[in-house]
């Protein structure tokens, strides 16, 4: 792709300075970017993680419900708000990938341009353990 | 293809003997298609001089406006040619998410801003919403593409016979971006400019102007010259100038910008009345 859209940048440009974790992934699902809040979550800079398809990150961080229980990519509020094109809301547990298990409420929502373009979707993390 | 600037002025139109060079009029420029299309890119105070020089010729008219603040509008009730029952005049500009062009255009275009409204003038008038990605005026091909600027802003790409001009008056790449430029892929109209022939493109500000108004929409020099060079322009026009910037100061401005080392473009100060062919 030549050029993100512009609503994208301007997300990607506004989760670089907010300080809650910020996830953000195209309309296919690939991840985009995460912010420097996020990165403590995920336990990886995303300069080393990179972009990456929803297949390889919807398991990357193995997540499950709050028993432990794994769940499948279409249980995720990400994948669920990006099929259904609305917010979606659920406590989950995820393995960052410096192997710490976290519980993390995840809060995600579609991003919908001018035109109604389906432009990716943005997802809010909020740790659980350390608040 | 064939450029004319006639209004080279942001914000507000400037008249004044510190701006005689430059010009004092907002956003107007002539485009002509090696065919004779015509595209007149926004309706600033410059169309008035435009609207003279066309006198009774031109059939069709195809306006382009990047965004509807006033200096990109306000020169609409003075372009003769919408007075003539006999012109078929296109408008292409970008709606908001709940009004359509017309709705917005009419808000001007209306007492008690102004006397005429819209829908009684007696040119042949068809208003569009303007597509994001490309579509065709005439012979030639558009591109355009949402820009970073307060309100819906489209920066368009004209392309004739393999050759283009990019004409973004009104744009602020820099904006929250933590360093500037960064890649191509993250970088608002960069789509429409990559590789263009003529970029006509925001130069409102100093540095340390462009740090008191952060978020206003518009460039630093030194932004638009990054953006030129990760854009690989061939030439860049600067536009939209500060009202508050004489003649001499942009003079001044130009000068130390290409003074910073070798550019590997060609930069042109943006004077009203300027040709390019393209
Ligand atoms: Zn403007
Ligand atoms: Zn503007």
């Amino acid at each position: 792709m030549l050029q993100q859209e512009v609503e994208v940048i301007l997300m990607r440009q506004l989760a670089s300075y907010l300080a809650m974790p910020i996830f953000v992934v195209d309309p296919s699902g690939n991840l985009l970017f995460y912010n420097e809040p996020a990165e403590a979550l995920l336990g990886r800079p995303f300069d080393e993680a990179g972009e990456m398809p929803m297949a390889e990150w919807a398991i990357a961080f193995s997540p499950s419900d709050e028993e432990d229980r794994p769940l499948p990519p279409e249980a995720l509020p990400l994948v669920n708000a990006l099929r259904r094109r609305r917010p979606a809301h659920r406590t989950i547990r995820i393995t960052g990938l410096d192997g710490i298990s976290r519980r993390i409420e995840t809060m995600a929502f579609p991003l919908v341009g001018q035109g109604g373009r389906l432009l990716g979707v943005a997802a809010i993390f909020w740790d659980l353990d350390s608040r | 293809m064939k450029a004319t600037l006639w209004g080279t002025r942001g914000s507000l139109a400037s008249a004044g003997p510190e701006t005689v060079r430059y010009g004092g009029n907002t956003s107007c420029v002539e485009v002509r298609g090696s065919d004779g299309t015509l595209i007149v890119l926004d309706a600033g105070t410059g169309i008035r001089r435009l609207g003279a020089a066309l006198g009774a010729e031109a059939p069709q008219i195809n306006i382009l406006l990047t965004h509807l603040h006033m200096d990109h509008i306000q020169g609409f009730g003075f372009f003769p040619p919408l007075y003539r029952p006999n012109i078929e005049v296109h408008i292409w500009g970008p709606p908001s998410l709940t009004h359509d062009l017309r709705t917005r255009l009419t808000r001007y275009l209306s007492p008690p801003l102004f006397p005429v409204r819209l829908r009684d003038l007696p040119s042949r008038l068809a208003l569009h919403d303007v597509p994001l990605g490309g579509f065709d005026v005439g012979g030639l091909h558009v591109d355009s593409a949402l820009v970073t600027h307060p309100g819906p802003t489209v920066g368009y790409r004209i392309r004739d016979n393999g050759r283009s001009l990019t004409y973004i008056p009104d744009h602020e790449p820099a904006l929250g971006a933590t360093r500037f430029p960064w890649r191509s892929d993250w970088t608002s109209g960069y789509a429409v400019s990559h590789g263009t022939d003529l970029l006509i493109h925001d130069t409102q500000y100093t540095m340390p102007e462009y740090a008191e108004h952060v978020g206003w929409g518009h460039s630093a020099i030194d932004h638009t010259i990054a953006f030129a060079r990760l854009a690989r322009v061939r030439r860049l026009v600067t536009f939209h100038h500060d009202p508050s910037h004489s003649d001499a100061e942009l003079d001044r401005l130009l000068e130390k910008a290409a003074s910073t080392g070798p550019l590997p473009f060609e930069l042109i100060p943006g004077m009203e009345g300027m040709q390019f062919e393209i």
